[in-house]
């Protein structure tokens, strides 16, 4: 539950913070909900990377098909030098997840050493 | 332990955060560019959306509305006149905001700015050329006019509240993609603008070629293969014609004939960056008398670069004093070729000579002094800065002359020897305000009112065709040309004494022009203008075959609709195949042909002369002329292996047509053997069977297929993947469809003068600049096919058509 709960907040949060902070919002977004919602550092690194994965991946997807694969298959083209439109859904994904994944560890490890437990507790 | 864990991990995230942040690692910072709510994702418009939108700006002096149609066109309507041009400026941004300001930062020469040292040569050769001079210059002269101040503060304003209010995440996706942001706007960027039109229309430029030819050639052969006025010359102005001449013709300086014409002298560089020698257009008009309608049809379609975004952008612009619909250049206020109630208006390229180079005596290095007239005169010295990417920057010391500038010297061109210096004359240098003229033709009634208009036009030179619902149709070559002697400006001239420089311009009322000529049409296609009645020296680059084209086809045309205006101007009739196909065939001996050479002989043989994009006849021409003109003139034009222009194909094919045994060039001087024309033509085929078979063998052969026609993007290979490619298109140089691989016809307009006003038009390409929206390039496929959209002539109570799909306001 508690995983659950985060990814979806580090989502909503990561959302939020990007109306007003640039590309990397998502990272201060999983830092803080990984500090919050307690939960063991590979745990939290899930969700943060699952978090804004998801966020970044469905937004990327979303705006593509409003705008009928037009800009996407261009750019699949410009940046992975091969049409292949889904597979830079899929990075963007990647991008997105990767560093609010470590945000999100890096929170759950400061939190175990400010409230002085083992990690592997 | 924990601690350390920690710190690795903080350390791996602000890593990976750096890492995506930069294209150090990566080609493209990937995570500023794929954020969905801050990347290149933000560039991905909604297909079905509608853009409605209030916006409000204190400097407005009313209310204008804007009404975006099916096709992204913007129907403006303004209470005011400078709120109208305030909007349009809006309005360019919104639509094509990275295209104006990489255009103008080309011209200016600041690319490096944006790509680094490899856009340095680049740079260079523009700030040599005087861009910024000219344009500084200029902006002197618009700015003190009254009218044209305010129409360019308004545009200006109207630019930069767009820039002002534009949000990160909405800039434009190439500035996204090279990293880089956008500057305000600035009338001096308008004006940068227009020189740079004016470098593309008068840039091409052969002095040093010419000089190199001389000296191999000597002046007669030059003559022959480099003629001034040819026998099918079709002039724009009707044969027959009278001039006048109000100025004396200047006399040559007494040592031409030693100092200029047979001086021998040789110039090792060839130059960098020339504009296509293509760049030219069609226009035509047809009285009344002619039409099924009784009343004008004017038709016009400038032949440019075909790129994306367009160098066009389509707009109507309605205030109390002035209706014009046609397409704009973003960059500059005004319609530019177009019409408004009363009158049409489209341009063609003049092609005159307008850039010559003189040789410069500087007393030492520095270049400060310059030997003219017997003294050492004071070369003025100007500093130029060119930025580079991630700071630092280059200077460039440019020395200016009574001339112009010092374009080219050792510092520039290592090829130069003996400290040779070039400074070049050129009319862009002279500063003119063409927005007065497009502010008079925007609101023109009547014939006098576009005379008036066109008066105030200097450069670069224009055929200015004119077409009236009264039944009036004219056309005026207009613009300042140099008042020249016969041959002065053709070679590379000294730069020691006032005798050769050219100060003084052909009286404006011998220009040639032409009102209401009974043939009942005129027409113009970068041919030369007049035959060899006219009194003035006139050296130019001109086409010959399309004005042969489009004046024999109109002096046929009787009951003229636009439907038949649109046949003529997506004609592809190639009238210099009907010309070289007889010699051509006549001079293959079959004997001595390959198997494959016969085959395309008779595939050439068969070929109704219509270069249409199916079709295997134009393919093996063009192999075939190539391959025959670079066998008859390499061997003696490049013996020195100095930079030269090759002879044009029809030059070659009148040779042959009127006297074959008389042209020595057929000779190979490399062989011992005397090569006759026999021997050249069959020759040519049998290697040109070589590219042509493999053509066909990757099923290329096709005229369409071979051309592959495509429509760039500004940066050309580095996004090809924003390009328009493999279009299937006829057409060619010298043809009527003057399309080539990436250039042609950039705009197609046909305009009907009767009332209400019919009109049509295309271009390829789309009203929208960003490669992420549906209308970045949806009129490419009409474009290809010969297809024309009706214009939308829009009355302000019309804003509940079904056609609009957007609207903003202006308050």
């Amino acid at each position: 539950m508690k995983f659950i709960v985060s990814t979806v907040l580090i989502a909503l949060l990561g959302y939020a913070l990007g109306l007003f902070l640039p590309w990397w919002s998502i990272v201060p977004a999983a830092f803080l909900v990984a500090m919050f919602i307690p939960q063991k550092p590979g745990w939290s690194l899930l969700s943060g990377f699952l978090g804004a994965a998801l966020l970044w991946g469905t937004m990327a997807a979303w705006i593509s098909g409003n705008n009928h694969g037009v800009l996407a298959q261009k750019l699949s083209a410009l940046i992975l030098k091969k049409d292949q439109p889904p597979l830079l859904m899929l990075l963007t994904a990647l991008v997105g997840g990767l560093p609010a994944g470590m945000a999100a560890c890096t929170a759950s490890l400061l939190r175990g050493i400010l409230q002085g437990r083992h990690i592997s507790s | 332990m924990r601690i350390l864990l920690f710190l690795f991990s903080l350390a791996l995230t602000i890593f990976v955060v750096i890492i995506l942040d930069t294209d150090k690692f990566t080609p493209v910072p990937l995570g500023r560019l794929l954020s969905p709510q801050q990347g290149v994702w933000q560039n991905a418009e909604d297909a079905d959306g509608r853009v409605e939108q209030d916006l409000r700006f204190p400097g407005l002096k009313g209310r204008a509305e804007v009404y975006y149609d099916e096709r992204m066109v913007p129907h403006v309507f303004a209470d005011h006149d400078e709120d109208a041009y305030f909007v349009q400026g809006y309005l360019h941004a919104r639509d094509r905001l990275w295209q104006m300001e990489f255009q103008t930062r080309a011209a200016a020469g600041r690319l490096s700015e944006i790509f680094g040292e490899k856009a340095l040569s680049f740079d260079r050769r523009q700030r040599r050329l005087g861009m910024v001079y000219a344009a500084e210059k200029a902006l002197e002269l618009w700015e003190n006019d009254e009218q044209t101040k305010r129409m360019c503060d308004a545009y200006t304003a109207g630019v930069n509240a767009f820039i002002g209010k534009l949000p990160a995440s909405k800039l434009p996706i190439e500035y996204k993609l090279l990293g880089y942001g956008p500057e305000l706007w600035t009338n001096l960027k308008s004006v940068l603008f227009f020189k740079a039109m004016s470098d593309d229309l008068t840039g091409f430029e052969t002095d040093f070629e010419n000089t190199n030819l001389l000296k191999i050639l000597g002046e007669k052969d030059f003559r022959m293969l480099f003629p001034q006025v040819q026998d099918s010359l079709s002039p724009i102005i009707p044969r027959g014609t009278p001039y006048t001449r109000s100025a004396d013709i200047p006399v040559a300086p007494s040592n031409a004939d030693s100092a200029y014409f047979h001086r021998s002298d040789s110039v090792w560089f060839a130059e960098a960056f020339k504009p296509d020698r293509d760049n030219g257009s069609n226009n035509w008009a047809v009285a009344g008398t002619r039409t099924r309608s009784g009343k004008p049809i004017l038709c016009n379609d400038p032949h440019l670069g075909i790129t994306l975004p367009s160098i066009w952008y389509e707009i109507q612009i309605s205030t109390p004093s002035f209706n014009a619909y046609g397409v704009s250049f973003p960059g500059l206020p005004g319609v530019v070729i177009g019409f408004n109630d009363h009158v049409a208006f489209g341009f063609t390229n003049a092609g005159r000579d307008m850039k010559d180079y003189y040789e410069i005596r500087f007393r030492d290095n520095t270049k400060t002094a310059y030997w003219f007239n017997g003294k050492w005169l004071k070369a003025d010295q100007r500093i130029e800065r060119i930025g580079l990417k991630g700071g630092g920057q280059v200077m460039d010391t440019v020395a200016y002359t009574v001339f112009g500038p010092v374009m080219y010297d050792r510092s520039f061109q290592d090829k130069l020897k003996q400290n040779k210096a070039y400074a070049l004359r050129w009319i862009a240098h002279f500063p003119s305000n063409p927005m007065r003229m497009w502010y008079g033709l925007n609101r023109a009634r009547n014939y006098q009112d576009y005379l008036k208009a066109i008066r105030y036009y200097n450069e670069p030179a224009q055929n200015m065709l004119f077409a009236s619902k009264d039944g009036d149709i004219a056309l005026w070559q207009e613009g300042n040309f140099p008042l020249r002697w016969a041959g002065q400006g053709d070679f590379v001239m000294p730069g020691t004494d006032s005798s050769y420089l050219w100060d003084t311009f052909i009286p404006r009322e011998d220009n040639p022009h032409t009102l209401n000529p009974v043939q009942g049409y005129i027409s113009s296609a970068n041919q030369r203008p007049v035959d060899s009645t006219y009194p003035y020296f006139i050296p130019g680059h001109y086409d010959l075959y399309r004005g042969i084209s489009i004046n024999r086809r109109l002096s046929r045309m009787t009951d003229i609709t636009t439907e038949d205006m649109k046949k003529l101007q997506t004609d592809n009739y190639n009238v210099f195949a009907e010309h070289a196909r007889p010699i051509l065939l006549k001079y293959a001996d079959r004997n001595r042909l390959n198997a494959d050479a016969k085959r395309f002989a008779d595939m050439f043989a068969r070929w109704d002369l219509v270069s249409d994009p199916g079709k295997e006849g134009p393919t093996v021409l063009e192999h075939w002329i190539d391959t025959l003109s670079a066998m008859v003139f390499r061997d003696e034009l490049l013996r020195n292996g100095l930079p030269v222009t090759m002879p044009d194909d029809f030059i070659l094919v009148q040779y042959l047509i009127r006297d074959s045994t008389a042209f020595r060039f057929t000779d190979d001087v490399n062989t011992p053997a005397v090569e006759t024309l026999t021997d050249m033509v069959t020759e040519a085929l049998n290697r040109a069977s070589v590219p042509l078979s493999e053509l066909e063998r990757n099923e290329k052969l096709t005229w369409g297929r071979f051309r592959d026609v495509t429509l760039y993007h500004l940066l050309r290979t580095n996004m090809l993947p924003f390009a328009r490619k493999g279009l299937d298109v006829g057409g060619g140089q010298h043809i009527i469809n003057a399309t080539k691989h990436a250039h042609g016809p950039s705009w197609r307009m046909i305009v009907s003068l009767t009332t209400p006003i019919e009109a049509y038009g295309v271009y390829p390409g789309g009203q929208s600049g960003n490669p992420g929206s549906p209308f970045y390039d949806d009129m490419a496929g009409a474009w290809a096919k010969g297809e024309y959209y009706r214009l939308w002539i829009m009355k302000r109570d019309e804003s509940g058509d079904k056609r609009i799909r957007g609207r903003l306001t202006f308050n």
